[in-house]
């Protein structure tokens, strides 16, 4: 066989397969609607992962250190402290919160003003907000400057609240385990849908299978529709599954964005790039192709002429 | 072209089709196979066609032992042979053209060659004009020339056809038995089953006699 004829051979194929199944567009949209629900879910969660990723990491950078003055200390060793922090290059900024300013402020918000009354003596401390610099912004360089900065005299302790941080991310971890599961159970079930659908598909057409192994055709020839049908399934479940997920996020954008508005975040729900979109296609086309060459190659085979 | 040597059949019913069936027919003789329903016409027709396997004994085709093909082998078998049933055993939602060209397509010839040599299969049975119609839309007897353009339009040398013409009337059926001994006069073995004792003789041809799965005469 050449290879032009051969090629030609598939196009027809591939085309008819096509054709056949928008001939029962009910029953097509069914199995690709089936299709996209299975594939939107975990996309869903890859797209709320990313997006969370992407917002807590921009949080991540700008994290400060408190820093808590003993309360002993000598008067104006806050205000040198500060200066010397300034000096260093891993500090973008201190801003300085005397002992008065904090109860000030405590007296305010907490709703204790009697109760503080009360108090003859002012138990907070001075304290240094420090904004690391953007190149000491990573994990390790924050740990440094919390190190450096309890080794200066007077200082009582430096926090560094990152322990939410990592309790987030330890979250997101989970949550990308549970979307790989969820990817791997829903892929399968892709595999079975596009299967079982291949194999009502064979049944029906089981005369015409027998009249082509009369006359000489192999296996392989009475699969390669079916293959094709099944690549079909999948690359429109796969369109169907962007467009779920693309309606959601756009119907989800607006609230997102109040939300973030309100915490003072310029963060935006983003879309998923082109490339996962590519990739969401190859896998849906993929796996259809690995469902219909499951059942085909099966029930073709146990189809003879009698 | 075919040797039967001491064949049995049985059926997984348990029926016993042929008992001890032994025949030559040799390259490009005509045949009939003849004999009451059940008395195991169709059934060699199938150890022919590879469609059944003996449970005991040998078929040779072309010089082959069906027994010893495997299920890889056979499609490769089967297009060396053209097969016509009595019941057509067509595809209806295709267009006779689809229909006939078939046994080319599977083998990958390029499209205008196949066309070329569609028509020229229709033609021989009468039927070039008619590719576009659905087998339905034809008579029985022109459903049964589109069977058997099928079966010859890969040019095979032996023809197998089992009751050819067993729904049709008298005058179509024996233009139907012409066209097979044209074919045969131009090399084709031809093997024919069928149980219309008055055609045959009209056709003039060597018989097979069988009844009970024995070769009588």
């Amino acid at each position: 066989m050449s290879l032009g004829a051969y090629l030609s051979r598939h196009a027809q194929v591939f085309v008819g397969s096509l054709g056949r199944i928008v001939r029962q567009p009910f029953a097509t949209f069914m199995t690709m609607g089936v299709i996209a629900v299975a594939l939107a879910l975990p996309l869903l969660l890859y797209l709320l992962l990313t997006n969370v990723r992407a917002a807590t990491g921009s949080w991540n950078e700008a994290f400060d250190l408190s820093v808590y003055m003993a309360k002993g200390a000598p008067a104006g060793r806050t205000a040198s402290v500060a200066k010397q922090l300034e000096l260093r290059g891993d500090v973008a900024s201190v801003r300085t919160v005397t002992a008065d300013q904090a109860m000030a402020e405590f007296r305010k918000t907490s709703g204790f003003g009697q109760a503080l009354d009360a108090l003859t003596d002012n138990p907070l401390p001075d304290t240094l907000v420090v904004t690391p610099a953007l190149g000491a912004s990573t994990p390790d360089g924050t740990e440094a400057l919390r190190r450096a900065i309890t080794a200066i005299p007077d200082v009582q302790s430096v926090q560094l609240d990152t322990d939410w941080v990592k309790r987030l991310h330890a979250l997101l971890d989970l949550l990308r385990r549970v979307l790989l599961l969820t990817a791997g159970i829903l892929g399968i079930g892709v595999v079975l849908i596009v299967g079982n659908t291949i194999r009502l598909d064979i049944l029906n057409r089981r005369a015409e299978i027998e009249v082509m192994k009369l006359v000489g055709a192999t296996d392989r020839f009475a699969r390669r529709p079916f293959l094709y049908s099944g690549v079909w399934y999948g690359l429109g479940g796969g369109l169907l599954a962007l467009g779920l997920v693309g309606a959601a996020a756009l119907s989800l954008a607006q609230p997102v964005d109040a939300l973030a508005r309100l915490y003072g975040s310029p963060f935006q729900l983003g879309q998923l790039p082109w490339s996962t979109d590519g990739a969401v296609l190859l896998a849906a086309v993929a796996l259809a192709w690995l469902g219909s060459w499951l059942a085909a190659t099966r029930h073709i085979r146990g189809i003879e002429p009698n | 072209m075919i040797h039967f040597d001491q064949v049995y059949k049985r059926y997984p019913n348990g029926r016993d089709a042929l008992a001890g069936v032994s025949f030559k027919i040799e390259r490009g003789e005509m045949v009939f196979l003849t004999g009451h329903s059940g008395a195991g016409k169709s059934s060699i027709l199938k150890l022919v066609a590879l469609i059944e396997r003996p449970t005991r004994g040998h078929v040779l085709v072309h010089g082959q032992s069906t027994g010893a093909l495997g299920a890889r082998s056979i499609p490769a078998f089967r297009r060396k042979l053209g097969v016509v049933f009595q019941d057509h055993k067509l595809l209806n939602d295709r267009p006779v053209s689809d229909n006939v060209a078939l046994p080319l397509i599977i083998t990958g010839l390029p499209r205008r060659e196949v066309d070329k040599r569609m028509r020229a299969a229709l033609d021989q049975v009468g039927l070039l004009g008619k590719e576009k119609l659905k087998p339905l839309e034809l008579s029985t007897g022109e459903q049964q020339r589109v069977g058997i353009a099928r079966a010859i339009v890969a040019k095979p040398d032996l023809l197998i056809a089992d009751e050819p013409t067993g729904n049709l009337d008298p005058d179509l059926a024996l233009e139907i038995m012409k066209l097979f001994k044209r074919f045969n006069e131009v090399g084709v073995t031809v093997v024919i089953a069928s149980h219309d004792v008055h055609l045959i003789e009209h056709v003039g041809a060597r018989r097979i006699v069988l009844a009970d799965g024995r070769v009588v005469a």
